[in-house]
Parts: structure tokens; sequence; C-alpha cells
């Protein structure tokens, strides 16, 4: 082992694209779905979800304890419950990683909203705006910079986690590590690694251009 | 839940270095040595970032590195160039993993203490020192303590995957059960790491009632 | 004494605080700080304990220069009161009054029963000090502060806008507080306020500064509402000077004549009205001993003949004042002549002030 370099480039090149399902773009690509997937389905379910327990107070509690519960479970314990109901395929990886999405994404709608300042949400009710034209022009425009910060801990979270499915045969490019492991080879694990982190820390900074490009008023505030 | 029934009602399964409490054991063992390590070095340098306000960008780093970096492959990676066949190596992962939780949340709570609280301290002749310890800790602590109990539900969890990269410990029933396609033991295993991590979470929340002032915990 | 000998603070990046300050703030008086934003009257003040550190010039306490003294323990003599209390939220009520004492080693049982002395010299129940910070008001927290400072009996007690945050009811009852409290003990205090009002009425001496961190004028009070130094100081001021000047005039010297058969007066002494064609009409009282001139010029308004009605402590009357007395007394008190005088008191004129250069911003 000790004469065997980090980083096998000619391994690289022969298994990028070999057409096969082990192929590192398929796994990238297999990853990516399965990373994106999570958080989309989470966003969808958050913001009607985060605006009920806005809107019905007591709903909150019962809710937060539930993601807080969830949160702390280790993925690969979900992944391992989801097994008996849904076998070796994608969907136990996705769903226990929807409901984590879920954990980060109603806090996150919740506190946003509640990050609209009272006296904005109170002239807008004396200029006459109804409370779902209030809710789409006003309060859900100030919401958004700390959905976004939500969406980008789920984002980030999702594709670092989607790797641990590898161990149920469904972890995109997870499995590079599993393979590395069993060979005893460095080259696939340090690939999957820097894949996961680059992935990471791309889909972070298109979020962050997003927020960029939503909320121009915000960054003149922070610079303030 | 047969396959629950299956688990758990195997006399098999409550004896022995395989058994349940000695699995248990195990896990707890590994995992409490991670997490002293880890708030051992991540509450004194969070608390000193946050008082100073010098390296605030380790922080920020510390904090994304530790979401986008893979467990697995961080595991994996650590345990296959230490030499396989030790536990210590195992612990490096658990331990970097568990800092950054930590590390923030101690500094963003020392950080966030009210300036004119801080500025009271000083104005009454408190020194550097006292200020962190007698001010700013006690009013930071909700988020200290927050910032443990996620790493100690991290170091829980990250132990279970550890199973792969042969650590003992509740991950071996989901692992080998996974290898040898037993999800009785699968299941069996996953129902165990979930209830200690629930538990682990529970007892930092009784810990936050007790070390909490209630003149602090009514302002957040 | 505080003494301020040509005080200059200067930021790193060329920002001038403070500028060339040299004053003096008497030992048992309040010496108030006042101006705009921006004109240094905070960091003055925080030099003094050495929250902020001056760059030229010398701060001397009783004759001691304070940057000869570490910080922690200048200020464990010092007792300092900012704008909002500052409370520590984990610690109780009587343990925030103890935290002086406690830093100087004094036993729990002194410093806590210490604590509850001065919960009730700050006017607070007793029972409040098992609470926490966040059980109070604010204007029961402000006396906490109050109450914090003068912990372990400081000569000194420094005051930043102290009561600024507080609704004007409960500021008013602070400021009586404050001054009932200094009569008291008589403490050397250094108070920072941007409300000229506040000034007026708290300070012995009051130091007005300009922004850019320059001293504008110091002054008692009364000299100030007449005399300010320039325009500056003339328009911080606001209207009605000379009103709020005869604050400072006793009625003490006011010449009373005997009550006239018109003033209805019960058989206690106590006056119950002017006798009208119509009834009785309300009455304005003030008490020669206590009261200002401008009292007694007000009780004169609010009768229907122009005569306020003079009484003592227990409300009988003693007599009464009519106009020619009061305009005798204000003639006495006149200010003084200085040179050619400075155009009018600014308020209520119908012309534009545009021909003027205007106040600095």
């Amino acid at each position: 082992m000790t004469d065997e370099p980090l980083v096998r480039w000619d391994w690289i090149a022969r298994n990028w694209a070999n057409g096969g399902p082990t192929a590192i773009s398929a796994l990238l690509e297999n990853h990516i779905v399965m990373a994106f997937l999570p958080v989309l389905f989470g966003l969808v379910v958050a913001l009607p979800l985060g605006l009920a327990c806005v809107r019905w107070r007591w709903l909150y509690q019962p809710t937060a304890a539930l993601m807080n519960v969830t949160y702390s479970l280790p993925s690969l314990v979900l992944f391992s419950i989801f097994l008996s109901v849904t076998g070796l395929t994608r969907s136990t990886v996705v769903i226990p990683l929807t409901f984590f999405a879920l954990a980060v994404l109603i806090p996150a709608v919740v506190d946003g909203l509640a990050s609209v300042p009272d006296p904005v949400r109170q002239s807008a009710v004396a200029m006459g705006f109804r409370p779902a034209r209030r809710l789409l022009r006003v309060e859900l425009p100030v919401a958004v910079p700390v959905v976004l910060a939500g969406l980008r801990v789920a984002t980030v979270s999702s594709i670092s986690l989607v790797s641990v499915g590898a161990l149920i045969g469904q972890g995109g490019l997870g499995n590079l590590f599993i393979d590395g492991w069993q060979r005893q080879f460095y080259t696939p694990i340090v690939v999957g690694i820097a894949l996961i982190v680059l992935l990471a820390v791309l889909a972070d900074g298109l979020l962050v251009l997003a927020q960029r490009l939503l909320t121009p008023w915000s960054r003149a505030r922070r610079t303030a | 839940m047969n396959w629950l029934a299956g688990f758990f009602g195997d006399a098999a399964h409550w004896s022995g270095p395989d058994g349940i409490p000695a699995r248990l054991l195990e896990h707890l063992e590994f995992s409490a040595a991670a997490f002293l390590i880890a708030a051992l070095i991540a509450v004194p340098l969070g608390m000193l970032i946050g008082h100073t306000g010098r390296g605030a960008l380790l922080v920020v780093i510390a904090a994304n590195a530790a979401r986008a970096l893979p467990t697995l492959g961080l595991l994996v990676l650590v345990v296959l160039l230490a030499g396989v066949g030790t536990v210590l190596p195992v612990l490096i992962p658990l331990v970097v993993l568990a800092i950054p939780p930590i590390l923030v949340n101690t500094y963003e709570g020392v950080r966030g203490v009210d300036a004119d609280l801080r500025d009271a301290a000083y104005g009454m002749g408190l020194r550097g020192r006292q200020v962190l310890l007698q001010t700013l800790t006690p009013v930071a602590l909700p988020l200290i303590l927050l910032g443990l109990r996620l790493a100690a539900v991290q170091v829980v969890s990250t132990a279970t995957v550890a199973a792969f990269v042969g650590l003992g410990g509740l991950g071996r029933f989901i692992i080998d059960g996974l290898a040898t396609k037993t999800y009785a033991d699968v299941i069996g295993g996953a129902v165990l790491v979930a209830a200690l991590a629930l538990a682990v979470q529970f007892a930092f929340l009784l810990l936050d009632r007790v070390a909490v002032s209630p003149g602090v915990r009514q302002i957040r | 004494m505080i003494t301020f000998e040509d005080v200059t603070k200067r930021y790193r990046d060329g920002t001038v605080a403070v500028d060339g300050l040299s004053l003096e703030a008497s030992t048992g008086a309040i010496t108030v700080f006042v101006g705009p934003s921006g004109c240094g009257k905070t960091t003055s003040l925080r030099m003094i304990n050495r929250m902020i550190d001056a760059t030229s010039g010398r701060i001397t306490l009783d004759g001691q220069d304070v940057r000869e003294i570490d910080p922690p323990t200048l200020r464990r003599g010092i007792g300092y009161v900012i704008q909002q209390a500052g409370l520590f939220p984990h610690r109780k009520i009587v343990d925030n009054v103890a935290t002086v004492p406690y830093l100087l080693g004094w036993s729990k049982k002194k410093a806590r029963s210490r604590a509850m002395e001065l919960l009730e010299l700050v006017g607070l129940d007793p029972a409040l000090a098992g609470r926490f910070p966040f059980q109070l008001s604010g204007g029961q927290q402000q006396r906490v502060g109050v109450a914090r400072a003068l912990a372990a009996d400081p000569p000194v007690l420094l005051m930043d806008e102290p009561f600024s945050a507080v609704d004007p009811i409960v500021r008013a009852s602070l400021q009586d507080e404050l001054l009932r409290l200094q009569l008291e003990l008589r403490k050397t205090i250094v108070f920072v306020t941007h409300d000229i009002d506040e000034a007026v009425k708290l300070g012995d001496t009051v130091a007005v500064m300009r922004v850019g961190g320059r001293l504008a004028q110091m002054a008692g009070p009364a000299t100030l509402l007449t005399e300010p130094a320039d325009d500056f100081v003339r328009e911080f001021l606001g209207r009605d000077r000379g009103i709020r000047r005869l604050s400072f005039i006793s009625a003490k010297e006011m010449r009373l004549s005997p009550s006239p058969s018109d003033l209805v007066i019960d058989e206690d002494g106590r006056a119950l009205g002017w006798r009208t064609a119509d009834g009785l009409a309300a009455y304005g009282t003030f008490n020669p001993e206590t009261d200002s001139l401008r009292v007694a010029l007000d009780a004169a308004l609010l009768s229907p003949n122009g005569t306020a009605v003079a009484v003592d402590e227990e409300g009988r009357v003693r007599g009464v004042a009519g106009r020619d007395s009061i305009d005798k007394l204000l003639g006495e008190y006149a200010p003084p002549a200085t040179g050619p005088a400075p155009g009018g008191s600014g308020g209520g004129s119908s012309s534009g002030a545009g021909d003027s250069e205007g106040a600095p911003a």
C-alpha cells in the first residue's frame, strides 16, 4: 500500500466514461439526480407546510419537534428502515433525504416569514394588500434570503449524504468509496471525495448567485 | 414488524462479544471518546475566536467543509491510509466531523452576545477572562449546548457508518446484515442506533434545562 | 474632581471624536455632557474609565492620571450606567447589583445585603431581588442599573444616556429619583445625554459639545439659558429659553400681599377658589419656599385675575402675589447686558431664517 500513489490519473481516464453503469460519469449523473430530487421535493412540501405553520401557530411546535427528531437520526438508520419498504432502489435513499431536507427547509421557511419586519407587514396591510397578495408580493420576497440560506444547507448536506447510500448499493459517487475500500485502492476514493466536494461548492455557488439575482436589495443591506 | 421480533427475540443477540449489550458499550465508548476530544478542542477554540474576533474565517470554512465532506469517503480514506485493523485512525474522522458544529455554535454564541452587555461587563471592571467566563459563556450557553448536541448526534451517526471500515458498535448489525442479506439484523440495528441517537438528544435537552440560567432561556 | 487637560481622541481612520477638550467636573456635582450625535460626548465619558484611551492629553481623577491605573481596578472604583442597563440576563437582580462587590472580593452575604439596601435606595421593591432582568420593565431595569453602579459606593458615577430608552413619564421619574439620590449621596457624576432639557434639569454644570468633539460652552444651566456663547448653543438650547430660565430663580423673595376678600378660604386655611359672578373660579398656587419663579408665574396665569396664591407645605394660604410682585422679581433677575444684543430669541418670527448661515449640521 505504501508505494501506491493517492491518484492514478490513467485509472480516471479509463473509467471516466467507459459506457458501463460504474463509469465515473454515470455515477456522477446518478449522484446529481439523487441529491437534487430530495431538495426539490423538500422545497415543494416545505413551502406550504411552512406557511401553514405560520398561519396556525400551534402546528409549528409539533412539526419542529418531529423534524428535530428526524434530523438527529443517522442517514444510514433511515436508509435501513426504508429498505424494508422500498427495497434496494433509489427511493430508499431519496425518501429519507427528502425528510432531512424538510427538517432544514421547514424551519427556514418559518424563520424567513418571521424575519419580515412587523412595520413592513403592517404597512402592507395598511396599504390595502389582501392576504394572498401580501404573501406573494411582500412577505415571500422578504423571506427569500432566509429560505435560500436553508436551501444551501439542505443542498450541500444532500450531496454529501447520498454517498452513504452506497452501503445499500445506491450511493452515486459513494460507490467509488466501496470500490476503493474493497480493492485497497486510493484513486476512486479521492476522486469520489473531490467530485462530491466540487459538486457541493458548485451548487452552493449557484444558490448564492441566485440569491444575488433574486434579492438585489439584501446585498446592499449586508454591506451597510 | 416480524423482522424486529426476529432480531430482538433471538437470545443469541443478547450475549457475547457480538451481542447487543457489548455492541452498545463499544458504540458508546468510541462515541464518547471522539466527542470528548472534539469538545476539548472546539469549545475553547470557538470561545476564543468569538471573544477576540480573530480567526472567524476558520469557522466559516469549518462549517462549510463539515457539510460538504462525505463521511463514508473520509472514513475509508483515513483508515486505508493509516492501515486497516487499528481502531485509533477511525477516531480521526469521527473527531474531525464533530468539531465544526461545536466550533460554529460556540463562536456564534459568544459573538452574538449583546454589545451593551459586554460593555457593561468591562465598564464594571471585569477583566477579559472574567468577561468571557462570567458573562459571555453563561449567555452563550444555549448555543454552545446546541453545538455539543449536534456534534454528539453526528458522532453516534458517523460511528455507525464506521462499522464498514471495521469499527465495532451497533453499526455492525447493519453492515453485517447488509453483507449477508439478513435484513432483520439491518432493521434491528437501525432501531437500536435510532434509540441511541434519540437518547443522546434527550440527554442534552435535559442538560440544557439544568445548566442554562432561566434568565437566559427566556430571551431566546 | 475629574479634569480633562487638552484631551484628543483620534481614530486610526483619521476621524477626530474629541478635539482638545479641557474641562473640570467638580466633586459632588452633576456635570452633563450634551450635544448632537457625533459630538464626542460618549467618547469623552468613556475615556474617564478607560473604555477608550485618549490619543493625547491627560484625564485626572482627584489628581491622578487615569492612565496610571490598571483599567479593571480603575473601573471598579467608578460606577457605570448605560442606556439599556446592560444587566446580566443570567443573574438574578440581587446578584446583578452585587457584581462589583463580588469582584472586590466581598463575602456573598455582605454583598447581597448591600445589594438589598441599594434596591431600596433606588426605590425598587425588595421582592424583585430574586427575579431575572427579563421579568422587569425598562424603567425598573434602569433603576437596577443605577443600583448596580452604586453597589461598591464609588465616589464617581458615569452615566451614558441612561434614561433615553424609557418613555417620557418614566424618564421624568427616574430623573427626579436621581436628583433625590444625589442630594443624599453627593457623588461626582458625569452624565451624557442628547436631550438639552434633561441636561438643564439635572446638571449643576452643563458642557455643550459640538460635532467634531469641541466644547462649545460650559456653564450652569441658568447662565447657559441666558447667555449662550454662540449661535450653535442658542440653536441647540431651542425655544423658550427665557421662560425656562425662570426655573432656576427661586420664588423665595417674592413680595406677598395679604389674601384679598374674593379668595375663598376654608377653616383649615386652604383656598377653595376665586369668587366670581358665576361661582368659584380656578386658582394656581406656588410654595415660595421651594418653588421657582416659573411655578409662580404659571400659578398667576392660571387665575382669572392674574394673581398667584402662595401656600405653605400643608397647602395653607400664606398670601398672594399679583402681577406687580412677579414683574418686580422678574426685573431683578433680568439677564445682564452683554454688549450689542444678539438677535432675538429666534422663535416665532414670521420672516424666513434663510438669511443667516444656519446651524452646523
